[in-house]
């Protein structure tokens, strides 16, 4: 018994020693992605991209001298997962920001949680409503999110459709939080650019047919078909749309779209399809002059070079959190009233998807000119006209 | 009802008579469309109704790592034959094998083992094994969807104004053949024959003579086997990824319920009538609610027949679960 006690207390100490001579001038950083889980081919180039990024931040010294450590939380892509990991590195590991979430859900079950806790948030999800309150009108005062928001991409669809003489149009959408934050936006917007909504039809994420949808689109007098969804679903609907005849009807995807893989996945059923991306997925195809031409190039180099696997729009995403935030704590070291006010003057940066002007009513900071048009010709992005 | 009604809405519309013959067509062929997509969709939520039953009939334990032996039959025949280059006459049994082998262990591993094993007990173990192998095939498959090639091509056929992809007519022919083979396999073999009488009753089936033990491990073989079909079959249609196999449990499920659960013709009812709801749902209805009808019409079914479409009250009554 005199043993145990013994190697107990050995134990104690040494756990605490080792905590005690842990680094001890580093800037906490954490990150929550979905790196498991449905909304895994988010999360993971996500992880992979914030971890590539701060190797490389660390090797060139630091941000004034101070290594930034960074851990990453896996939130399986679930709500509740997400609030427990955020609830607890706040609490217990004290941290200077948080990168992350994925999803649009688990963002939006979070917020709360930041507001009270007065915590820089960097969100790496879709939906609007993370950096807009409802009840004031105005964004949430911790909360800063990079991708472009759901209504930009339908901004950008619906000039397009606008600009190529399309009136009617119908609509699918997965019944997930990222189909329904967009369905919302694309109801919202029609008006506005002069479109009716012939059709609006819906399927599950793990559906494993849309023929049903489409044949009900096809009786109709839709011009051109939106679809709002993410994962193989977002496949299998084109191939349904080819496999039906319906290559007259333009095919119009959103920005989740944006992985080569798809692509290919869609085994030549994607051709000739239209979606907005941000300028990172067609870094390639820019012109020389473009502003993110640089940046995006680097982007793509280093990350093949570590990865060996293609670029993925969501990467992009972790990449524009993780340099604001470092710009912000340039300055401001680990003071987080300071972080914030320094993520809200942010101005001009280039980043992988557009090119960002934080303000005190915005803390996304892009426009619509945030996606370029592209359509998929010869298995490959182009820009669209 | 509902046919009737639109189809005279077309009529009475203020448009000349040929354009509303046309629409009339289309709406018919329209309907065509949604019959072909629901049989489909059914003839797959039975096969995995089908593997349910085989395991229930004779342990009473719902195996809950039936949609996995699915998923993995797809993401095994991915690698066979996309990866590694397999000619698909051989890479399909192969692939089968390989899952069935997993359906061996399953038994050997996780449900034999148990001692004094309660029926819940037996279902637990179940769902361990089914977070056990998703977890594994997302290390082992990544977590991108795969594709495989379709069988015969991927034009698709016209049919009276309605589309069928090739693919659709080797779902529905393998729903056939494992009928088939099953009716046979029960009605004809010593072993069918000693299978169901193990779902009869299990204790008077051992007092003949009959190894119950490697009956169970006989049903877990062909409900893996069966599973593994399904998969391989829906991978050209649907694509596969390593969380899949859930959604089709689900579905399976339902449909095992509907037809009866235990009942072998129930199982492929149920699934294609599951099938056909979910399609024309989504086509008449809305597309928003279409699992909702499902549920609906099983709630409904399950109120004024407990046992589902062709499941025996009697025998449910027997049984523990």
């Amino acid at each position: 018994m005199r043993v145990d006690k013994f190697s107990l207390c050995a134990t104690v100490v040494l756990i605490g020693a080792l905590i005690l001579a842990g680094p001890a001038a580093a800037i906490k950083i954490r990150a929550v992605f979905s790196v498991t889980g449905p909304a895994s081919f988010l999360g993971d180039p996500e992880k992979k991209t914030a971890e590539m990024l701060v190797e490389q931040i660390n090797a060139a010294g630091g941000i004034n001298g101070e290594k930034i450590e960074l851990i990453v939380y896996d939130t399986e892509g679930d709500a509740t997962k997400t609030n427990l990991a955020v609830r607890k590195l706040i609490t217990r590991d004290k941290v200077c920001a948080i990168i992350g979430p994925t999803r649009s859900g688990s963002s939006l079950a979070v917020v709360p949680l930041i507001e009270k806790y007065k915590i820089p948030q960097l969100s790496c999800a879709a939906n609007y409503k993370i950096v807009h309150n409802e009840k004031t009108g105005k964004p949430y005062k911790w909360i800063f999110k990079t991708p472009q928001s759901d209504g930009l991409a339908v901004e950008a669809i619906y000039a397009h459709m606008q600009k190529r003489g399309i009136s009617k149009i119908a609509l699918l959408s997965v019944t997930s939080g990222f189909g329904a934050g967009g369905r919302q936006e694309l109801l919202r917007l029609a008006s506005q650019y002069g479109l009716t909504i012939v059709a609006d039809e819906k399927y599950g994420p793990k559906d494993t047919d849309m023929t049903a949808q489409l044949t009900k689109i096809k009786g109709t007098a839709a011009q051109a078909i939106v679809n709002w969804s993410i994962g193989p679903v977002q496949v299998t609907v084109l191939r349904n749309w080819r496999d039906l005849g319906m290559r007259g009807v333009p095919f119009y995807q959103s920005h989740g779209f944006g992985s080569r893989k798809n692509i290919e996945l869609a085994a030549g059923a994607a051709e000739g399809v239209f979606c907005p991306l941000g300028a990172m997925n067609v870094a390639e195809k820019l012109p020389a002059g473009h502003p993110q031409k640089q940046v995006t190039m680097q982007y793509l180099k280093d990350y093949k070079a570590k990865y060996n696997e293609p670029l993925s729009s969501f990467g992009g995403h972790a990449w524009d959190a993780i340099h604001m935030l470092v710009q912000a704590i340039q300055t401001a070291g680990c003071n987080k009233e300071k972080i914030r006010d320094n993520l809200e003057q942010i101005t001009g940066f280039v980043g992988q998807h557009g090119v960002f002007n934080m303000s005190e009513n915005d803390h996304n900071g892009l426009t619509k000119d945030a996606f370029q048009m592209v359509v998929v010709a010869n298995g490959d992005w182009a820009l669209a006209d | 009802m509902r046919f009737r009604w639109s189809w005279l809405q077309t009529g009475i519309g203020p448009w000349p008579i040929e354009n509303a013959l046309m629409e009339t067509t289309t709406f018919t062929s329209q309907l065509l469309q949604y019959l072909i997509t629901g049989l489909t969709i059914g003839s797959i939520y039975s096969m995995v109704a089908i593997g349910f039953n085989i395991i229930y009939n004779v342990t009473e334990i719902i195996n809950f790592a039936q949609g996995e032996f699915v998923m993995l039959g797809g993401l095994v025949m991915v690698t066979l034959h996309t990866v590694a280059g397999l000619n698909l006459l051989i890479a399909f049994p192969l692939a089968v094998g390989l899952v069935t082998l997993i359906g061996v262990l399953l038994d050997r591993l996780a449900i034999r083992p148990i001692r004094n094993p309660s029926v819940l007990t037996l279902i637990i173990a179940t769902i361990a094994a089914s977070i056990l192998i998703k977890g594994a095939a997302m290390l082992i498959w990544g977590k991108n969807p795969h594709d495989l090639p379709a069988f015969s091509g991927r034009d698709p056929i016209s049919f009276f104004g309605a589309v069928i992809q090739p693919q659709y007519l080797w779902v529905f022919g393998f729903l056939v053949l494992i009928v088939v083979i099953l009716t046979l396999f029960f009605d004809k073999t010593i072993a069918g024959k000693a299978m169901s009488a193990c779902a009869d009753n299990p204790h008077a089936a051992s007092l003949v003579g009959i190894n119950v033990n490697r009956m169970i491990l006989l049903s877990f073989i062909l409900s893996a086997a069966i599973g593994a079909t399904a998969g391989i079959i829906i991978t050209p249609i649907s694509l596969m990824e390593f969380d899949r196999g859930a959604m089709l449990a689900v579905k399976g499920f339902a449909a095992a319920i509907l037809g009866g659960l235990g009942s072998f013709p129930g199982a492929v009812a149920g699934g294609l009538i599951l099938g056909l709801i979910e399609s024309l749902g989504a086509g008449l209805i809305s597309s928003g609610y279409k699992d909702a009808f499902a549920l609906l019409i099983l709630l409904a079914l399950l109120f004024f027949r407990p046992s589902g479409l062709l499941g025996n009250a009697q025998v449910s009554r027997i049984k523990r679960f």
